[in-house]
């Protein structure tokens, strides 16, 4: 029996019923074709398809569409929104991708690691990283991404509105 | 992978899961973080007619510590006890285990009553909760029945938990006085289950040990009790020979099988090492004193 769920994705509500055993990647990627969340190994080990659940990283393969019902779901899509986040930026900078499949997992699980620590040391990064996986194994340079970010991210937050257009 | 069509359920109070429960038998099944039984689902190693998602159910996520008890909800996800300043300070064997479950996005939504439920031998909470002498509160629409966790499992992804049934709380005895524990776990990779982990866990008296608590994982049928190195260790001093000799009496315990992560030997030496590095970790740990 399908079942109507309310989800805000990306800031925007959605409605919509789904078959309760629809899982949230399949429901992301192809009810609402937002493709930047890859399906990578399906068994709930690599985080390709790491989104935020209210904020919180999950494995989008491993929750039920259903269960995101009242739910914030955000994707890689939304955190650029327009320019690209300083997350992004860093990743672009740094080479903190290659092939670029485990990328947009890999930058929600900094995107919440940098909300909840905004200044972690290689360890900590290292950590809150170790479940995406990347195969091309560019480890290095994402967690020289996420370093960046933070910095600049810290830079920004130092800046008060307004300062940088009135000097 | 899709998992098999089924009915979902997503009620709002204990009562009405149990009623659930109660109605639906063999054909339900509870649903708390889903990061054992989402997997199984979509391998379809299960398939059940109806899925009881708690997740909605106010007031399951909860750890308190009253009456000497140490209780421990339902919904009390891992990443919760790894960032537990309770568990950090009092409970080491449990914040230890915490933060070596499975990675950190599963440890989001993956809850230890879940894991508990699931029985995986290779699953860490279940060593854990042996180690710890823990409890298990399972209510049905009837009643309600405390099972001790050395009763609870039975053999592979097996316990006695019935269909009509909910782990509705684990209660550990709280620790008083000097006391200390550790987990160790060995595995190849972040994610990985364990290829051997050893819980541990320790109450002093005097010096003495008051009593101790043995756990192992990934050794056996289920997660293993190893009772007669508990015992060789009640009442001792904690020397270094009582401890080779209690990590002997572990690694004798251990029944493990030969697979892609070790040899029959390898897996039962690791054992012994574990227990031993284990209780002298445990035992500096009672002595810089985590006092209750």
């Amino acid at each position: 029996m399908n079942r109507s769920i309310t989800a805000t994705v990306n800031g925007e509500k959605v409605s919509t019923e789904v078959e309760p055993r629809l899982l949230l990647v399949h429901f992301i990627r192809e009810r609402l074709r937002l493709t930047g969340t890859h399906i990578g190994c399906d068994t709930s080990h690599c985080g390709a398809c790491t989104v935020l659940l209210d904020g919180v990283p999950v494995k989008s393969c491993t929750v039920l569409a259903v269960q995101a019902d009242g739910r914030q779901l955000t994707t890689v899509e939304a955190i650029g929104a327009g320019q690209l986040h300083p997350i992004q930026k860093a990743f672009k900078e740094e080479h903190g991708l290659q092939c670029g499949f485990c990328t947009p997992g890999m930058m929600l699980s900094s995107f919440a690691l940098l909300a909840d620590n905004p200044d972690p040391t290689e360890e900590e990064i290292r950590w809150a990283l170790s479940g995406n996986i990347c195969r091309c194994t560019g480890y290095m340079n994402i967690v020289k991404a996420v370093r960046s970010a933070a910095v600049q991210m810290k830079q920004a937050a130092a800046v008060p509105a307004g300062a940088v257009a009135g000097s | 992978m899709l998992p098999a069509p089924f009915d979902y359920h997503a009620p709002e109070t204990t009562e009405e899961t149990l009623a659930l429960l109660d109605q639906l038998g063999d054909e339900g099944k509870v649903l708390a973080g889903g990061q054992s039984l989402i997997p199984m689902l979509k391998l379809r190693f299960a398939s059940p007619g109806h899925l009881i998602d708690i997740n909605r159910v106010q007031g399951l996520d909860f750890l308190d510590e009253r009456d000497a008890t140490l209780r421990i909800g339902p919904l009390f996800r891992h990443k919760a006890a790894e960032r537990s300043s309770l568990l950090a300070s009092r409970y080491p064997v449990m914040a230890e285990a915490a933060r070596q479950v499975a990675d950190p996005i599963i440890r989001n939504r993956g809850t230890i009553g879940g894991s508990l439920a699931h029985a995986d031998p290779a699953g860490d909470w279940g060593s854990v909760m042996l180690a710890m002498d823990a409890e298990f509160v399972l209510r049905s629409k009837g009643g309600s029945r405390n099972v001790k966790a050395r009763d609870f499992f039975s053999g592979p992804f097996g316990t006695t938990l019935q269909p009509n049934e909910l782990l509705a709380e684990i209660h550990i005895p709280a620790t008083r006085g000097r006391s200390g524990g550790a987990y160790m776990k060995l595995e190849r990779k972040v994610g990985d289950f364990a290829t051997v982990g050893v819980a541990v866990h320790l109450q002093m008296d005097d010096g003495k040990v008051r009593s101790a608590g043995i756990g192992l994982t990934a050794v056996g049928p289920q997660n293993i009790k190893a009772e007669k190195a508990e015992a060789a260790l009640r009442g001792q001093a904690l020397d270094d020979a009582t401890i080779k000799e209690a990590a002997a009496l572990a690694a004798a315990a251990a029944d493990p099988t030969s697979d892609q992560r070790g040899s029959v030997e390898y897996k039962r030496n690791v054992v012994r090492v574990f227990t031993e590095r284990g209780l002298k970790r445990a035992r500096d740990r009672a002595r810089e004193g985590a006092r209750g």
